[in-house]
């Protein structure tokens, strides 16, 4: 311990007047920290996991209130995918005619516009994820990951709903339930823990860029275009050279939404499937997953301020 | 941490803290604090989109960011059971040091030690507006950091501590329906069912009506037993008198005075002309 003479406390000249400590000593001696300085990764996603009830039920609130404005309330939820499904059927089913060489060109089609949305929905979201909630933010304290993961998870309980749906649909354009069935469910988690990556990403990157919140949906409409959402990669690019495609096979959301088709009906068999497929999808989630979190952690102490 | 020898070294001295016990343990110390705004949108230059893309093309910085140095040189050391009012007109960087000491402003130069996570309550801290003020206090709870149960046992005591009910059933609609009364006393019961290390208020007080402000006065005192330390900014010098031991006297950001509260308050009245 260091020498200590007793000495009268002047509040005038407080911070030196704790026995001749320096202000970083005094603060040294006691354990106390500089203030809003980033937690270590550890502990960070200690504190993270701490606040998991937060999470879940700040995701359950978010979804009660949002369509409390609306007379129809949370009909919404399940109108809104049907609606979207309906729109694309008649451009691309009926008006331009993508489905040629498709079998349950509409199965194929709602799989696809469902499973994009979720990560469309996901990343428009996380865009907001610090900027649409400052009031929170700046009056209390908690990990701000808390907030990108909520609104991810927000969406996964919206696509829940959306597969009952779609589940619905496939029913009724002839499928009968099989045991591949079951495949959806990893397909839908590794396409989660890549949205939560996905929107942590752009949640960093939309609290300084405020213009990106602009600038996503364009951003968003050309990936759906080039991700096989109404129409089949497979046979759209029969005759395209080997890298372009092999980048159309690496998109991540051609990949999940490749899997939920695989799953979901049957015409669509293995050998359809790009080569590597699962692997792809785990690889997306965890090289997403973890970079995000990393990335977004890295400027924790930033978000909120100004 | 060596309590006793504290005590020993630092019996002899004056100390600032009245009525609670003498150990000085120190909670916030700011080490000649400089802190500068950059704000966007200032002034009334060419906002035109035409201007902005030449901006955008010159590569030239926009002319509409202006640097507010609003604090610059302050230094304290706070300790454990203070009550700390600080005062000052407006404009003279009372925030902002709240801001800082909170972690949500960056200092330009010096360094802000804090014990633990200080929690700042401020006029503007809304919460989810769209959401009614049951789901708030849940979430408020839980985003602190307490386990459910906590906030289960705690929720009618934060409810009751509001009187948000004592009008009708108001905690189940939406806060965008409250008043900025009401909606500043959910905030405050909300915040301070927690026991904090270091709690500031930033006016936060001045909305509510007489009762509840003679409640949160009591429940800030309570805070302050338990070890904590409050910060309470307020223009009512009373409220300040009635909780604070000590006062910081912010003008044009530099700290003027430093003391007693009847002392700051006799020279800060003087200058105001009261």
């Amino acid at each position: 311990m260091t020498q200590r003479t007793a000495t009268l406390h002047d509040p005038q000249s407080a911070p030196a007047a704790d026995d001749g400590l320096g202000p970083a000593e005094l603060a040294a001696k006691y354990g106390l920290s500089v203030s809003g300085a980033r937690p270590g990764l550890a502990e960070y996603t200690r504190q993270l996991w701490g606040r998991r009830h937060f999470i879940n039920e700040f995701a359950k609130a978010r979804t009660a209130a949002q369509y409390t404005q609306a007379r129809l309330g949370q009909l919404w939820q399940v109108m809104t995918p049907l609606l979207n499904a309906a729109v694309y059927y008649l451009i691309f089913g009926l008006l331009l005619g993508t489905s040629k060489g498709i079998d349950n060109f509409i199965a194929f089609l709602v799989t696809g516009i469902f499973i994009f949305t979720f990560t469309q929905s996901s990343v428009m979201s996380g865009v907001r994820a610090v900027a649409g909630n400052l009031g929170l933010i700046r009056a209390l304290h908690f990990p701000r990951a808390s907030m990108p993961v909520a609104l991810t998870l927000m969406q996964l309980q919206q696509l829940m709903m959306s597969m009952f749906v779609l589940v619905a649909i496939v029913l009724m354009t002839g499928e009968t339930p099989r045991w591949s069935w079951f495949l959806a469910i990893p397909a839908l988690l590794t396409q989660w823990v890549f949205n939560t990556g996905l929107a942590m990403i752009v949640a960093r990157l939309g609290s300084k860029m405020t213009d990106l919140t602009q600038l996503m949906p364009f951003i968003l409409r050309t990936w759906m275009y080039v991700s096989g959402v109404m129409y089949s990669i497979a046979k759209m690019a029969a005759s395209a050279p080997h890298f372009v495609r092999i980048l159309l096979d690496i998109n991540p959301v051609a990949v999940y939404i490749d899997l939920m088709r695989f799953a979901l009906i049957s015409s669509v068999t293995s050998s359809q499937l790009p080569p590597h497929v699962w692997a792809s999808a785990v690889g997306w989630a965890v090289v997403t997953g973890v970079g995000g979190y990393i990335y977004f952690w890295k400027a924790e102490e930033h978000y909120g301020r100004g | 941490m060596a309590v006793a020898e504290q005590q020993t070294t630092l019996a002899d001295a004056p100390v600032p803290v009245t009525g609670t016990s003498g150990s000085q343990v120190p909670t916030v110390i700011c080490d000649d604090v400089h802190i500068v705004y950059t704000v966007h949108g200032a002034g009334t230059g060419k906002g035109s989109a035409a201007a902005a893309l030449y901006r955008l093309v010159s590569r030239k910085g926009s002319p509409n960011v202006r640097r507010v140095h609003a604090v610059r040189g302050v230094s304290f050391t706070s300790y454990r059971g203070e009550a700390i009012g600080i005062i000052g007109s407006n404009g003279s960087g009372k925030s902002t040091i709240l801001r800082a000491i909170a972690g949500l402003l960056p200092p330009e130069s010096g360094r802000i030690y804090t014990d633990g996570q200080p929690s700042l309550l401020g006029v503007n801290a809304a919460l989810m507006n769209d959401l009614t003020g049951a789901t708030n206090v849940i979430l408020g709870g839980l985003a602190m950091g307490m386990s459910q149960e906590e906030v289960r046992s705690r929720y009618k005591g934060i409810v009751e501590f509001s009187g948000i009910n004592e009008k009708g059933d108001f905690i189940s609609l939406p806060m965008r329906t409250y008043s900025s009364g009401m909606a500043a006393r959910l905030r405050f019961s909300i915040a301070a069912a927690k026991n904090h290390d270091v709690l500031m208020i930033d006016e936060a007080l001045a909305t509510g009506d007489r009762a509840f402000q003679k409640r949160s006065e009591a429940r800030i005192r309570e805070l302050r037993k338990e070890a904590g330390t409050v910060f309470l900014v307020s223009h009512n010098n009373n409220s300040i008198r009635d909780t604070c031991d000590r006062v910081l006297w912010l003008e044009k950001g530099e700290l003027l005075m430093d003391g007693p509260t009847d002392e700051v308050l006799k020279a800060y009245e003087a200058h105001t002309g009261k």
